[in-house]
């Protein structure tokens, strides 16, 4: 069981299959899912916290089925929380999230959270039987139904977007009577912000392809609808953030061995230059010294924060660069942030949940009550 | 004195290009027009080939660099926007194209436009009023009952002599400085949060 951290940090993955630039090779499925699986396993063994994967359904993506692959992932770590980077809401079924997740909350001990959003690839929708033009709709109304599968026993629910249940029991149930954890991932919608708010769960920005203030300005609002809708201070509100480095000891070589990688990438790539893209967004290409500075930087930019998630192995680099990238994250940069982002933070913003403080919270709140009525009972005595 | 933003986009590509110089003339006379009716214009020109490669990048990123968005936001809070293009292959410039791509598509709701063109001939003229004239509309501009088409010729000799083009460029002026005069647009917000919290009512999961 993992112990409680202030920032949990770790890796995410999009799962995509790409072609190395410098050698012209597309590894095969199977060495990439292997890969993948290599890198997971070494992100523990390096000291971080979190492998969070994607969900994709079409080429050149292969995590289709993420609680299989972490599954597996489990059982061959220890500590280590598996996540997703994310998990469909508007096109999976409500029902089905509920059992998968439940049930790997069960093999994984209770090493698992799972962030929420509505995918970036259209035809999905329509692959799944849904309209594109209600992605918002299908996200609030979808997750409505999940959160009370996992908190009521029986659900009686007809909606807007699937077949009623009657008296449905999800099972098995959330581990401990504990829900997994929820962030709600969105880069550019406020009423994404606005239901992460509304529930008091988390919120994830992925952080990694626009400059800085516009994730500044979504993650501000969610701090703002978190403390209007009674769950704690702004300060308080849970936040993860993504990222994106590459680093070697000279900073120079940093950039020359990933500006093939960065100009044929399948996102950004045969746009914008390394440098302008370096310049505008939180990517960075340099010394360990510098991922530390301007990531140390980022809870200025923020506020504190629980998750910082790294985006590692994408655009064709080849498995033995990403665990040495997975090497220097792990022994000289995450030990600084951490000793960095302990400096001042204040007592009353949280740790990053995990299953245990999650489990405490809700053995306390009973308590908390009772004692609440306790006060009621001795004021009207006096 | 009351004042109004013109906001001028020069598509042309060569530098300097008639494309620049029909939208600088369009420009001044609507100057003109609204100084005649006691009003002050404050005028902004973009050339779209200082920024081509910041709209290229915003086509495959998603986002506009500080350059490029300085200029959505000179044209989201314009009274008025002039647009001149050149005519290539039957229509406006890909360039151009591109542009009104990145520009949100409630930005230019209600605004003012003056169109114009430039082509090597008359010929031309009419992509006007069949390519350009339905892209504003579709975006719910207003646009001016008269657009201006430059040939080559307009510039010299061989010109319409009957309806020249200073006449033209007088006629769709003295329309765009109307419609800037009495639109009571009001400019919507870039920012995405400010519009979603000015409507906030409560979070309704079902």
């Amino acid at each position: 069981m993992t112990g409680s951290q202030a920032v949990q940090f770790g890796i995410f993955t999009v799962s995509d299959i790409t072609q190395d630039p410098t050698t012209g090779r597309t590894p095969t499925e199977r060495e990439r899912i292997q890969a993948v699986l290599t890198i997971a396993k070494h992100s523990e063994e390096v000291g971080l916290d979190v492998f969070a994967l994607g969900e994709h359904h079409n080429p050149p993506f292969f995590s289709s089925s993420p609680t299989t692959t972490l599954a597996y992932i489990a059982a061959q770590t220890e500590r280590l929380i598996l996540s997703t980077a994310t998990t469909l809401i508007t096109t999976n079924d409500p029902v089905k999230i509920a059992e998968d997740y439940a049930m790997l909350q069960h093999v994984a001990d209770g090493r698992v959270d799972l962030t929420l959003g509505r995918g970036n690839t259209g035809p999905v929708y329509p692959w799944f039987g849904q309209d594109i033009r209600q992605g918002i709709p299908l996200a609030i109304e979808n997750y409505a139904l999940l959160h009370r599968l996992w908190r009521e026993e029986f659900v009686d629910w007809s909606g807007k977007f699937r077949t009623p249940l009657q008296g449905f029991q999800s099972t098995p149930r959330p581990l401990d009577g504990v829900p997994p954890f929820v962030w709600h991932g969105s880069i550019r919608s406020p009423e994404i912000a606005e239901q992460a708010a509304f529930y008091g769960d988390g919120f994830f920005a992925n952080n990694i392809f626009w400059p800085k203030e516009h994730y500044q300005r979504l993650i501000d609002f969610y701090r703002q609808r978190f403390e209007h809708y009674g769950h704690g201070t702004a300060a308080q509100a849970i936040v993860g953030l993504g990222g994106q480095v590459f680093m070697r000891a000279n900073s120079q070589d940093a950039v020359d061995e990933f500006r093939p990688y960065f100009d044929n990438a399948p996102v950004y790539g045969h746009g914008p230059s390394l440098e302008e893209f370096t310049a505008q967004t939180p990517l960075t290409v340099g010394s360990p010294q510098e991922v530390i500075d301007r990531y140390a930087a980022m809870r200025h930019h923020f506020g504190d924060y629980q998750r910082q998630l790294f985006l590692m192995d994408h655009a064709g680099l080849p498995l033995k660069t990403v665990l040495e990238q997975l090497d220097i994250l792990g022994s000289e940069v995450v030990p600084v942030l951490r000793r960095e982002f302990a400096k001042d933070r204040p007592a009353e913003v949280p740790d990053a949940p995990t299953h245990q403080n999650l489990l405490e919270k809700a053995q306390l709140a009973p308590q908390v009550r009772q004692a609440g009525a306790g006060l009621e009972t001795a004021a009207k005595g006096a | 004195m009351t004042t109004k933003r013109i906001a001028v986009v020069s598509a042309g590509l060569s530098q300097p290009s008639s494309t620049r110089l029909l939208a600088d003339r369009l420009a001044g006379a609507t100057v003109e027009r609204l100084a005649h009716e006691g009003i002050e214009a404050d005028v902004t020109t973009i050339e779209l080939r200082d920024i081509a490669q910041d709209v290229t990048n915003n086509l495959l990123t998603g986002f506009a660099s500080p350059k490029l968005d300085a200029v959505l936001t000179t044209i989201t809070e314009s009274d008025g926007l002039i647009a001149v293009t050149p005519i290539f292959t039957t229509s406006y410039s890909g360039l151009f194209k591109s542009f009104v791509d990145i520009v949100d598509n409630q930005a230019l709701k209600d605004l003012p436009v003056l169109m114009g063109a430039t082509g090597g001939t008359a010929r031309h003229s009419l992509a006007l009023e069949y390519a350009m004239r339905p892209l504003f509309t579709y975006l719910h501009a207003v646009v001016t009952p008269t657009s201006v088409f430059a040939a080559s010729e307009d510039w010299g000799g061989g010109a319409d002599e009957v309806r020249s083009l200073p006449d033209r460029i007088v006629r769709a002026a003295t329309e765009f400085a109307a419609l800037v005069r009495s639109s009571e647009r009001r400019a919507p917000s870039r920012d995405p949060f400010a519009a979603y919290a000015s409507g906030l009512g409560g979070f309704q999961p079902e």
